[in-house]
């Protein structure tokens, strides 16, 4: 299995407004393991650098500083070590409206990575498709194939963009908020799909984020970021239970966690609304 | 640990599978025929078509009789010229030259367009600022004059010459446009999913970005062909146009010669001149529609999609408000 290794990550961008040039320090000095069947996620405000090393990783943008390794190797970024980096490494994006082509079928989403990869030949690629169209829980397939994304719900296009994800069969896979466009009624469906095919899978995951709930209840790690830099980090629990850096209580304050609040959960079960399963699995622990 | 079917997005899933899809494309259809597309597109097709088909029946159109300025008449539908050339005749071939010289210039300026504007948006760097540069100074050059030099320079005016000095002076604004909207899209996240999953950039430039840029392309096309066909009528009404083929133009240009105003021959020059304004009234229409399907702003519907529409959104409202209790609540 592969370890994905990053080591001291600078990015800076410059901007220029007229004559005067200015850098933004996006990421400084950033240092994480990804390893197969843990999560890692990654935590911080709007800005605070979280998509940036997200894009750093998918090898969409280039590091001004500090090195990547795939299981101890520096990794290529042309040619054949870009295609062998790719197969290793894949990326969900933020916003599944954007992410698909609206010009396009769902089959041709999906097909594609299959044969950039070679995980399928032209004879038996419907077949693929439809395998992990079925993974990710669009069933029956078939129906989905000829589709456009627009004819898609939200929940449904997130999870196409998974299935293309998953389709060269990566051993790390980045998902930027991957929920945070979704519907709330719908998250949790998609995020314990991530978490059962990372399962199955054995995935090294990188799980990005604001929602510090879901943080703790989906990974192992938790990074917390301000102003790119990571400012704590630990097993999730610890992180969440026993802070230690200023940010992050903020950050704990700020979240409205309503598995904390005795009022809410009272007045839930009092009216009798179905718990989701990590506010009952924050009950038992805490 | 829950199993990962929602329910909500389960519900979808089942409704309608793939069915009727024939209806769903008339009812697309339905949708984009707007009154100025029907009106628009008719006139074009008509024109068309008797570009195409009319010179198999007409007589020679250069023949000289001695019925010089005759009225319109059974026999001369739209009368004779002052060499008593047929003027039916002429229009039919002359409908043939002007829009054979539209559609090359409109195909040549489309690929030149293309090229400039997306191979430098797309790729960007020093490449872009050149192409730029390059389309920013072609964009600026004042076109007829240039044509006027041109036309007057080289002295075999054939009809590709022409089409290609139309070309080279009307493809830049198209080219703006082109880059800017690649631009745009080049940052989009199927964009980048697509280079995430491997794609090399030539795949990337012709199938995920080009259908993208096809309304935007077509409605550059049908632009680029009024003016080519009106600047090649002005060419020819000058004298610079094409030398050996007939168009528009170069009938008006005969009609002014011939003093065809003067001695009242209207048969003469009223029948170019109405089919240049109906051909531009029936492309500008087209072009208006492409407008109102890319720019959604600008689409006007019927008054009953209206009212339905605001009742969707109505219930979409209403779903959005049960769903935030819902969070409240969870």
């Amino acid at each position: 299995m592969t370890t994905l290794t990053v080591t001291d990550l600078h990015k800076s961008y410059r901007l220029r407004s007229g004559a005067r040039v200015t850098t933004l320090q996006a990421v400084k000095g950033v240092s994480l393991e990804l390893s197969p069947g843990r999560t890692v996620a990654l935590v911080g405000q709007s800005g605070s650098g979280k998509s940036t090393i997200a894009k750093i990783l998918a090898q969409l943008e280039r590091p001004t500083s500090g090195t990547i390794t795939l299981d101890g190797a520096p990794v290529g970024t042309r040619g054949r070590a870009l295609a062998h980096y790719r197969d290793h490494v894949q990326m969900v994006f933020q916003d599944p409206f954007a992410s698909l082509n609206p010009f396009h079928t769902i089959a041709h989403h999906i097909e594609r990575p299959l044969l950039l990869h070679g995980r399928a030949t032209r004879a038996n690629l419907r077949e693929k498709v439809c395998e992990l169209l079925e993974r990710v829980n669009l069933s029956p397939a078939t129906s989905f194939l000829e589709r456009r994304p627009h004819e898609l719900s939200g929940g449904q296009r997130q999870r196409v963009a998974i299935a293309r994800a998953l389709a060269p069969e990566p051993t790390v896979l980045i998902a930027d908020e991957p929920v945070s466009m979704l519907d709330v009624s719908i998250r949790l469906g998609v995020l314990n799909l991530l978490a059962r095919l990372q399962r199955e899978e054995n995935l090294a995951m990188l799980y990005i984020t604001h929602d510090l709930a879901t943080a703790r209840h989906f990974s192992d790690e938790i990074l917390v970021m301000y102003r790119g830099e990571v400012v704590e980090r630990g097993p999730a629990d610890d992180v969440i239970l026993n802070p230690q850096a200023e940010f992050t209580r903020q950050l704990l304050i700020a979240a409205p966690e309503p598995g904390n609040n005795p009022r809410f959960l009272a007045e839930a079960q009092r009216r009798g609304v179905p718990m989701p399963d990590h506010l009952a699995l924050a009950e038992e622990n805490s | 640990m829950a199993t990962s079917t929602d329910p909500t997005s389960a519900v979808p899933n089942s409704a309608a599978p793939t069915a009727g899809t024939p209806g769903r494309l008339r009812a697309s259809l339905r949708r984009l025929a707007t009154p100025s597309l029907v009106i628009g597109a008719g006139l074009v097709v008509v024109i068309t078509l008797f570009g195409l088909i009319a010179p198999f029946f007409v007589a020679d159109p250069l023949a000289i009789s001695n019925l010089g300025m005759a009225p319109p008449s059974a026999e001369h539908w739209l009368g004779t010229t002052q060499t008593g050339q047929d003027v039916l005749a002429q229009l039919a071939w002359a409908t043939r030259g002007s829009l054979l010289v539209g559609v090359i210039v409109a195909v040549l300026a489309l690929f030149l367009s293309a090229f400039f504007g997306i191979l430098g948006g797309y790729l960007g760097g020093w490449i872009d600022e050149g192409f730029s540069l390059f389309t920013n100074v072609v964009l600026i050059l004042p076109g007829l004059p240039l044509m006027i030099v041109i036309g007057s320079y080289v002295q075999q005016r054939g009809l590709l010459l022409i089409a290609f000095i139309l070309a080279i002076t009307s493809w830049a604004a198209a080219a703006r446009v082109l880059r800017s909207q690649t631009l745009s899209i080049r940052t989009r996240d199927y964009v980048q999913a697509a280079k995430v999953a491997g794609e090399k950039p030539h795949r990337i430039i012709a199938v995920e970005i080009l259908p993208n840029l096809l309304p935007v392309m077509s409605s550059g096309f049908v632009f680029a062909l009024i003016t080519a066909i009106l600047g090649e009528a002005g060419l020819s009404f000058i004298g610079l146009g094409v030398v050996g083929t007939q168009t528009w133009g170069s009938m008006l240009f005969y009609a002014q010669n011939g003093q065809a105003l003067t001695l009242g021959g209207w048969w003469w020059f009223v029948p170019p001149g109405l089919m240049i304004a109906a051909l531009g009234c029936g492309l500008s229409l087209i072009n208006f529609s492409i407008d109102g399907i890319i720019n959604p702003r600008l689409r006007t519907a019927p008054k009953a999609a209206r009212s339905v529409r605001r009742a969707e959104q109505g219930a979409e409202r209403a779903d959005d408000s049960e769903a935030t209790t819902k969070e409240v609540l969870a």
